[in-house]
């Protein structure tokens, strides 16, 4: 026979119990202030390197005003300076980057997912993911001593020949060809970022439920469209945030460029001549830069890091956008 | 990983023992041009004192930085510094290594050596107005050679650079076309449109090697390692000299370096029949009164023996040690101005 | 059965995967190519020596990469201490209150974007706050370059772990009277904490081959040095600095160098994996 439960001394257990609860409540408190407190810290971290870079970018600002952003200036001996021809560089660069990667990145993804046998499933994985370890100067490395060469010597001859020919487009790949220039940074930058997507890209495309395939194939989809309209709508949040990841990466690689992309500031109409980034820019001419060159260096970077920033913005919030017209709740 | 470990704990107990034996470290900064022979001293330095030289090679400008900020006690510069400037920050200046720039090209058929070519065209190349390899004025100096229809494309350095400053230098000098429109520099504003950069020497080098009817120009210490075809170039006294070690020294004994305050000569065409002329000095700074007394004394005793000892390590290394007539120059009117008692 | 839009169908079909795979060879052959490359070259260069001499000095013999490996070491171990509270804690933040708050919302946008941020944009910041205020360069700006780099990655994955714990245990735990705090560390955090380690060898993966930053933070060294408040040899600039000289030895190390640095992260994300299957398994 169970005991009946004692009788306890209702106030002062009462007592006990409001002390207990009066701490836990502190605690809590504690605990959400500590938390936020760190997580304020990230948000610190980004104020204070806009407020920083600003600060040191302000000298060549306020010479040369917001004009600073679209002139294509860049004399160092007469203190002359724009930020034109770096943006560009970085922007032509990482345009052709994605354009190239992303194709491609989904390409092995699929090949990944859906078609590839499977004892050879792991060793490819791993070997993308060996890949998106390789520093970053090797990619320039094999730039320079093996893809400028053959793109020089093969590659470029056949765009100019053929592409090079067509009436809008003829003068972009026109041009002195060296195997090294604008286009050739973004053909190796793309290989750069293209673990990274192909990586993340495989690993959301594993993520979709079987039975939902499942049930495409049940109802006599071919792969393709089973692709298309089933696992990359589901995917859809995570293939842009892979493509964003690589985006920002493209934005900012420094050395994978600097070996190829030629290094000289001015901005020519052909894919094929040689241009320069921000990064670029950055690396190369930050050990010897005099303070107005330094400061302008530093508005550089302040107009890396704002663009970076607009880019990612952007895709966040289209993501935003998307899903709540999908009727996620965000 | 337990390799790791232990091979961490190894390096560890090295360094604990390492790091008690050794006395105060040296600090310098600044130029990236005579970095090699310093980093090459500082090594047999080290060997023999146990003293380490901590020399970061940031560039001149960053150089110029650090001694002003007091944070290193030497400073090191490919840029002399006007005598005024010296004397307002306190500051001396020395010369501690000569070098030389070497115009380096790629065209079909020519050897090292084998193509001449004077201060002016090599100018106008730059520029962009010579355009072609057969251009009259390059056949002119060239007569017995026959020169192939090939565009001309200038490769210079992308990064900032005592080796550019040493070149442009030389241009502004020969050239009144460069100096007025482009001027001399760490890094400055190459006119030709084919021109593009390469990081660092090698970068320069690398295209050079890989673009044909390209002209480039690098440290004498890169053309000489990587067998890159150099040019013969016109001296003052109308002589094509080859660059090598003798030409440099010729360049550096004919200069009258007691002439400019601070010593801060520059000795880009210099008369002489054998002399090379795009050759220069990198210069050392340090303070008149320096705070660290003990730590300025340590540089002079390191240059002092660098001097004596380290000449033969750096002509491996394609530069040229000062004379010894300008190192006792050196001691007797610029080293006796640093009160370090 | 409408036979002209079932052999448009299959069509499209076999048109998307050829293309599919054609990219997929394409990719994957220029990938294999660079990575051929790098373990030829690297293994050449792979010897007992590469651990214990430190960098040598240009056109001295032989020489190792002592110095710049625990100068790395060293770096990263720091970052890894600075990033691993911080970034626990805020991604604790985000999954506990990130719902019901505008900060959290805030956060995790402010999060994703530095997640992305250029990295040598990161180091001029460190450059100009903490370098240029001090005079010199030193391995303490390098951690900190490179915990600026890590504490998002620590952020998102922690978070991500963090909202994978399944709802019910939660409920359970608030069921027997456990006050919030107790519930998201002694069980939501207890029961990510595989996925949560994830995270940080992740960070710890992405931070070791970073070469910008370190570029204008720490710099680099000639010789041994375990002093933090000084430049610090590290393996990123070294390879930057022997990729493309003229001497051979340091062109040797270079490959090594990346060699160890593609291993590290490699065996770094191996056990990011294991863990993290492991605790699905669980």
């Amino acid at each position: 026979m169970s005991q009946a439960p004692q009788v306890l001394d209702s106030d002062a257990s009462n007592k006990r119990m409001l002390a207990v609860v009066k701490r836990q409540k502190w605690q809590d408190l504690l605990f959400h202030k500590v938390t936020m407190g760190f997580s304020l810290l990230v948000l610190l971290a980004l104020v204070s390197i806009i407020i920083s870079l600003f600060y040191s970018a302000w000298p060549a600002f306020s010479m040369f005003g917001i004009g600073f952003i679209w002139s294509d200036e860049w004399d160092i001996v007469n203190d002359k300076f724009g930020a034109l021809i770096a943006i560009y560089g970085t922007l032509m660069s990482s345009a052709i980057a994605l354009l190239i990667a992303i194709p491609l990145a989904f390409g092995i993804a699929l090949f990944l997912t859906e078609t590839c046998p499977t004892w050879l499933r792991r060793p490819l994985g791993t070997a993308v993911e060996l890949l998106a370890a390789v520093p970053s100067i090797i990619y320039g490395m094999f730039g320079l001593f093996i893809f400028a060469p053959l793109f020089g010597e093969y590659g470029q001859p056949a765009l100019q020949s053929t592409l090079g020919q067509m009436p809008l487009i003829g003068p972009l790949f026109g041009g002195a060809m060296n195997g090294i220039g604008i286009l050739a940074a973004g053909i190796i930058l793309a290989f750069m970022v293209l673990p990274f997507i192909a990586a993340v890209m495989r690993d959301v495309f594993e993520i979709v439920p079987p039975i939902l395939r499942e049930s495409a194939y049940g109802v006599g989809c071919t792969t393709w469209e089973v692709v298309r309209y089933v696992v990359l709508p589901y995917t859809q949040k995570g293939v842009v945030g892979g493509i964003m990841l690589g985006l920002g990466r493209a934005l900012g690689e420094t050395m994978a460029v600097t070996f190829v992309i030629g290094n000289s500031q001015r901005i020519l109409p052909s894919l094929f001549a040689p241009g320069t980034s921000i990064a670029s820019t950055l690396a190369n001419e930050f050990a010897e830069a005099g303070d107005l060159h330094l400061s302008a260096l530093f508005a550089l970077g302040f107009l890396l890091f704002i663009i970076t920033f607009i880019v990612l913005g952007a895709a966040k919030i289209l993501i935003i956008r998307t899903e709540r017209a999908k009727g996620f709740k965000t | 990983m337990k390799k790791i470990i232990s091979q961490v704990l190894l390096g560890g107990a090295v360094a604990a023992f390492g790091l008690s034996v050794s006395a105060a470290d040296i600090t310098g900064a600044g130029a990236t041009f005579p970095y090699p022979v310093y980093a090459k001293w500082a090594e047999a330095y080290k060997a023999q004192t146990g003293v380490g030289l901590n020399y970061q090679s940031i560039g001149s400008s960053g150089g110029m930085r650090q001694i002003r900020a007091k944070t290193v006690t030497f400073g090191a510069s490919d840029k002399p510094i006007g005598g005024a400037d010296l004397d307002k920050d306190g500051l001396v200046q020395f010369p501690a290594i000569i070098g030389g720039t070497v115009p380096v090209f790629n065209l079909e058929g020519f050897k090292s050596g084998e193509l001449r070519i004077t201060g002016e065209v090599l100018a106008e190349m730059f520029m962009g107005t010579i355009s072609n390899w057969n251009d009259p004025k390059i056949a002119a100096i060239n007569p017995s050679k026959k020169l192939p229809n090939q565009t001309i494309t200038v490769v210079h350095r992308a990064d900032g650079s005592g080796t550019t400053f040493n070149f442009t230098d030389y241009l502004t000098v020969v050239s009144k076309g460069w100096a007025e429109k482009v001027g001399k520099g760490a890094a400055v504003k190459w006119p030709a449109d084919s021109s593009l950069g390469g990081k660092g020497n090698e970068g320069v080098a690398a295209n050079v090697a890989r673009i044909k009817g390209s002209v480039g120009y690098v440290e004498y210490a890169y053309a000489k390692k990587t067998s890159i075809p150099y040019m013969r170039l016109q001296n003052k006294d109308g002589v094509f000299v080859r660059p090598d070690e003798k030409s440099f020294a010729a360049a550096a004994a004919g200069a009258d370096w007691g002439s400019v305050p601070g010593m801060g000569l520059s000795i880009v065409a210099q008369p002489g029949a054998d002399t090379w002329p795009i050759s220069t000095a990198s210069f050392i700074l340090m303070y008149k009164n320096p705070s660290d007394k003990e730590a300025s004394a340590g540089v002079l005793k390191f240059f002092d023996w660098a001097f004596k000892n380290g000449q033969q390590m750096a002509i491996d290394l394609a530069y040229v040690p000062l004379p010894d007539s300008l190192t006792n120059l050196i001691r007797t009117t610029v080293w006796s101005q640093i009160n370090n008692k | 059965m409408n036979k002209s839009l079932y052999a448009r169908r299959k069509l499209v079909n076999q048109i998307g995967m050829t293309l599919s795979f054609l990219a997929m060879v394409l990719g994957l052959f220029v990938l294999l190519w660079i990575l051929l490359i790098l373990f030829k070259n690297g293994f050449q260069a792979l010897s007992w020596s590469l651990f214990t001499d430190s960098t040598p000095a240009p056109g001295s013999e032989g020489g190792g990469l002592a110095n710049a490996i625990i100068g790395s070491l060293m770096m990263v171990g720091f970052s890894a201490l600075i990033s691993t509270p911080i970034g626990v804690f805020a991604g604790v933040y985000l999954a506990e209150y990130g719902d019901e708050s505008r900060t959290a919302e805030v956060t995790r946008f402010v999060t994703d974007i530095m997640l992305s941020a250029p990295s040598i944009v990161l180091g001029l910041f460190v450059y100009a706050i903490l370098v240029a205020q001090v005079g010199h360069f030193s391995g303490w700006a390098g951690s900190m370059a490179l915990s600026l780099i890590a504490v998002p990655v620590v952020v998102r994955t922690t978070e991500n772990m963090l909202r994978l714990v399944p709802g019910s245990l939660r409920e359970a735990a608030f069921a027997l009277g456990a006050p919030r705090w107790k519930v998201a560390t002694y069980v939501t955090l207890q029961a990510a904490k595989a996925g949560v380690l994830t995270g940080l060898l992740l960070a710890l993966a992405r931070i070791s081959g970073e070469t910008a930053p370190l570029l204008f933070t720490a710099l680099n060294n000639q010789f041994f040095s375990a002093n933090m408040n000084a430049p610090l040899a590290n393996l990123p600039v070294v390879i930057f600095q022997f990729a493309m000289s003229p001497y051979d030895n340091w062109v040797n190390l270079a490959w090594g160098g990346a060699l160890l640095i593609t291993l590290t992260v490699l065996v770094l994300n191996i056990i990011a994996r294991v863990l993290f299957r492991e605790k699905v398994r669980a």
